[in-house]
Formats: C-alpha cells, sequence, structure tokens
C-alpha cells in the first residue's frame, strides 16, 4: 500500500457522504496530522469541485488538494466547453482517472457526492487504488473503521434529509473520539438542487456517546 | 476532454531500499481485490460463477461488485485480482470492441480473437514490470466450439473445460473435476446450477474472502446472461453439538 512519505501531512480522517431523496449529506472531522502533532486543528475536508459536486478527501493533505485542484479546474471549464453542467459522474471519473493512472505516487481517499440534473444525486468512492464504487452511502478515511458496525446498523434507504444529517453527525462523532487522527469539529454539507448547506458542530458540542 | 494526467517525470523514482541502479517497476501490490472465480463447460455453453465482494485487505468492504463482465455479445469474461486494473480493462476492451463495431466490415469479434487480445494486453505489461494485478477467465461460444480460457498477471494462458482461480484451484477444481470431466456435453443446464453452487458453498465456508452474495453467468449459442445476485443457504446446525475441543 502507499505509505505516506516520512514528515507528510496527513488527513487522517473520518469522512463519510450518506444520499436521501432529493439531496446527499457529507460530513468530515477536521483534524490534519503530521504524526502525532496537529497541524491543523479546523481543518475544511469538504472540499467544492463545483457548485453541486462536492469530494470529501482522505489521504495525503497535499496529494488530496492538488488532485481537487486539478478536477475544479477541469469541472470549471467544462461548462463552457460542453454547454451543459457536469455531472457527478463525471467528476467522479476525473477523480479516478487521476488517481488510478498516478497510482503509485498517490496517497488518496476520495469521496464524491453531489447533485446533477442527469442523476439526481450519487455518491461514488474512490478508495487507495483508484477504483471507483458508485454508493448508496460512503465512509473513508483511518477513523471509518469504527464506525462500520454502527453504520451497517443504522443506515437504511430512502432516510429523510433530517435523519441522514443525524445519522452523519452521529457516526462521524464516534469515529472522533475513537481515532486519534481524526478530532476537532464536525463540519457537513447538504447537497440539494436549491442550494448547498454548510452545518457546523463545534468539538465542544459533540452528541452524547459513553466516554468511560 | 483528453484524459487528464499529472505524471512525475519518470527519471524520478520513489526512495527504494536498495541501492543498485536497477530496471525501474512500478509493480504495486493490489489494494481493492476480487476472490475465485469458477468455470466450466456444460452442455449448452460454459457456465461461470464470482461472489460480488470487494475486498480492502482483509475487509469485506465493497459488497455490490459485479465481477462477471460481458465482453461484445459472443464472450463472458470473470475477474479475480486488482478491481482498479480490472476497471481499466473493462474500459479498454468495451472501447476495443467499439472500434471493431465502427469498422463495419460485417465482422465480430469472437471470443477466441478476445481471449488471445486480453493475453496480449496482460502479457505486455507484465514485461514492462507493471502488470495489471488480475486473473482473468474467459468464456465463450465460438463456431459451435465451446471456448474456455484463463490468463492473469504473468500473462499464463491455459484452456481447460473446468478453471478456477484463487482459493478455488485448492476448493472447488477437485470438485468441478471429478463432476465435470469427460461429460461436457452431458450436463444440463440444471445440473450445471446445482454443480456451481455447491462450489460456491464450499467457497463460502473455506474463503476467509468469500461473501455469500454471488451472481452466476452462462455463454451460449445465444449469447450472455448474468443473474441478478442471490445467496445461498448454507448448513450451521451441526455445529451446535460441537462441544470443547477434545481435551
Amino acid at each position: 500500500m502507499t505509505q505516506l512519505k516520512p514528515g507528510e501531512v496527513s488527513l487522517g480522517t473520518t469522512i463519510m457522504a450518506v444520499q436521501f431523496n432529493g439531496g446527499v449529506v457529507i460530513g468530515a472531522d477536521s483534524r490534519t496530522t503530521t504524526g502525532s502533532y496537529i497541524a491543523n486543528r479546523v481543518t475544511d475536508k469538504l472540499t467544492k469541485v463545483h457548485d453541486r459536486i462536492y469530494c470529501c478527501r482522505s489521504g495525503s493533505a497535499a496529494d488530496t488538494q492538488a488532485v481537487a485542484d486539478v478536477v475544479a479546474y477541469h469541472l470549471e471549464l467544462y461548462t463552457a466547453q460542453h454547454g451543459e453542467e457536469p455531472t457527478v459522474k463525471v467528476a467522479a471519473s476525473l477523480f479516478q482517472q487521476i488517481c488510478y493512472q498516478n497510482k503509485n505516487n498517490l496517497s488518496a481517499g476520495i469521496i464524491v457526492a453531489g447533485w446533477d440534473k442527469v442523476d439526481g444525486t450519487s455518491v461514488y468512492e474512490i478508495p487507495l487504488g483508484g477504483s471507483i464504487h458508485k454508493q448508496n452511502f460512503a465512509l473513508g478515511g483511518s477513523g471509518s473503521v469504527y464506525i462500520y458496525g454502527y453504520c451497517d446498523k443504522t443506515f437504511r434507504p430512502n432516510m429523510t434529509k433530517e435523519e441522514c444529517v443525524e445519522f452523519v453527525r452521529s457516526s462521524v462523532s464516534l469515529a472522533m473520539t475513537r481515532d486519534g487522527s481524526s478530532g476537532g469539529v464536525i463540519r457537513l454539507a447538504v447537497i440539494t438542487e436549491d442550494n448547498v448547506e454548510r452545518i457546523f458542530v463545534p468539538g465542544n458540542q459533540l452528541p452524547p456517546q459513553y466516554l468511560g | 476532454m483528453d484524459p487528464v494526467e499529472i505524471r512525475a517525470p519518470h527519471t524520478l523514482q520513489r526512495p527504494q531500499a536498495t541501492t543498485n541502479d536497477g530496471p525501474v517497476t512500478h509493480t504495486i501490490s493490489p489494494i481493492v481485490t476480487g476472490t475465485s472465480v469458477l468455470a466450466f463447460k456444460y452442455k449448452d455453453g460454459i457456465m461461470m460463477a464470482a461472489d460480488c465482494l470487494g475486498s480492502y485487505g482483509s475487509m469485506a468492504r465493497y459488497r455490490n461488485e459485479r465481477r462477471l463482465m460481458p465482453v461484445g455479445e459472443s464472450t463472458l469474461v470473470g475477474m479475480s485480482g486488482d478491481i482498479s486494473d480490472y476497471q481499466h480493462m473493462k474500459h479498454t476492451m468495451e472501447n476495443i470492441m467499439t472500434q471493431e463495431y465502427d469498422m463495419d466490415d460485417g465482422q465480430r469479434m469472437g471470443t477466441k480473437s478476445i481471449y488471445k487480445c486480453m493475453s496480449k494486453i496482460m502479457y505486455n505489461r507484465r514485461c514492462k514490470a507493471d502488470p495489471l494485478w488480475n486473473m482473468y477467465v474467459v468464456a465463450g461460444v465460438d463456431n459451435g466450439e465451446k471456448v474456455l480460457g484463463y490468463v492473469d498477471l504473468l500473462g499464463t494462458t491455459y484452456e481447460s473445460s473446468t478453471i478456477a482461480t484463487g482459493f478455488g484451484q485448492h476448493l472447488a477444481q477437485p470438485i468441478l473435476r471429478r463432476r465435470v470431466e469427460g461429460r461436457e456435453d452431458e450436463i444440463t443446464e440444471e445440473e450445471a446450477v446445482t454443480i456451481i453452487n455447491d462450489c460456491m458453498r464450499v467457497m463460502f465456508y473455506r474463503d476467509a474472502r468469500a461473501f455469500n452474495k454471488l451472481t452466476r453467468g452462462k455463454i451460449t449459442a445465444q449469447g450472455v446472461e448474468i443473474t441478478e445476485p442471490y445467496s445461498l443457504e448454507t448448513s450451521w446446525d451441526f455445529a451446535e453439538s460441537i462441544v470443547g475441543y477434545g481435551a
């Protein structure tokens, strides 16, 4: 597996995206680490690549920022070149091409989620090797392993927006408490046809859980 | 849109433990992987099955992967190994089939041609020390003749009336050889389904990277048919009577 180079900054991370009827909720923690030092405790890992298409970044901070910048550039040109807005599938494909072609040199686990008028909402996951997986909900980052059980138990298809927000908030919060590489605040975004609503949960207002 | 590539110059190498100036290699271990594929010849054609799992190391991460793919109308291909390399091969074959169609010369690529094409791709990648980390099972009916072949990341190829990859080589192949070999033209579809389900059940019992959700495909002179995912009945009742370990 691709290792981070010594000293490289890592988005330890818990990232998540869940689709509901009419939109998608994405969420992430805010911790960026260099080894065990927290380089940034208020990171924004929910990165806009187009008006209604966001990506959640995990792995190397540098690699994912570079890749996201390239994809955002291409998506910005897309409308002018093609006469229509890019779909989430196009954005995910761009990420996948870059991650696959450069698989030996990148350490990037990315979740692409958003809304477009062709397919409605979509969630795509692009793990380390550069494969692409379309899913109803996706988890990523080092913290995600702690919540697979919780998510498998709690997720149902066709939840409402409020249920999805609560699901993402509680899952990310559980992961953050257990994973040393995740923490800080929870950033959420709800992407629908009409707008992108950002929700912020400060680190001292996480949902209650057993901490004993 | 042209494919986007960020590439460092090929002269830039990742820091390696070795100090010699050997050839540049890009081999990387597989990351998201599929386990065994089973296939065998029966009366009407070839039956093939694989489960729907993409494993991330030991984790059963992606549980809706389709590892059986049709190539054109004549051929069914099953894949084991790295899923990102499989997705690349899938696109490559789709492009090749599109180009063949565009030539509009009345010819369609048959199974033998597709098999040879894939074998060449795999061997040439191996020669560059940059393999597509897969084991493919290629099946079809070419001019009335049943074709069933294997090609892998080393470019090794062979044809047989029963083929299995991965754990299937150890667990399923003996069952397939006993029940299929010599009777390829007698086995009905119903019996073939029973044989393949029995083998997939053994795979689920004994392969730690298997999952009880599988798809089954058949390729006959009429074309490719792949089922929707289904699960097998398993038997565990007997375990209740096993207590302790013998001391």
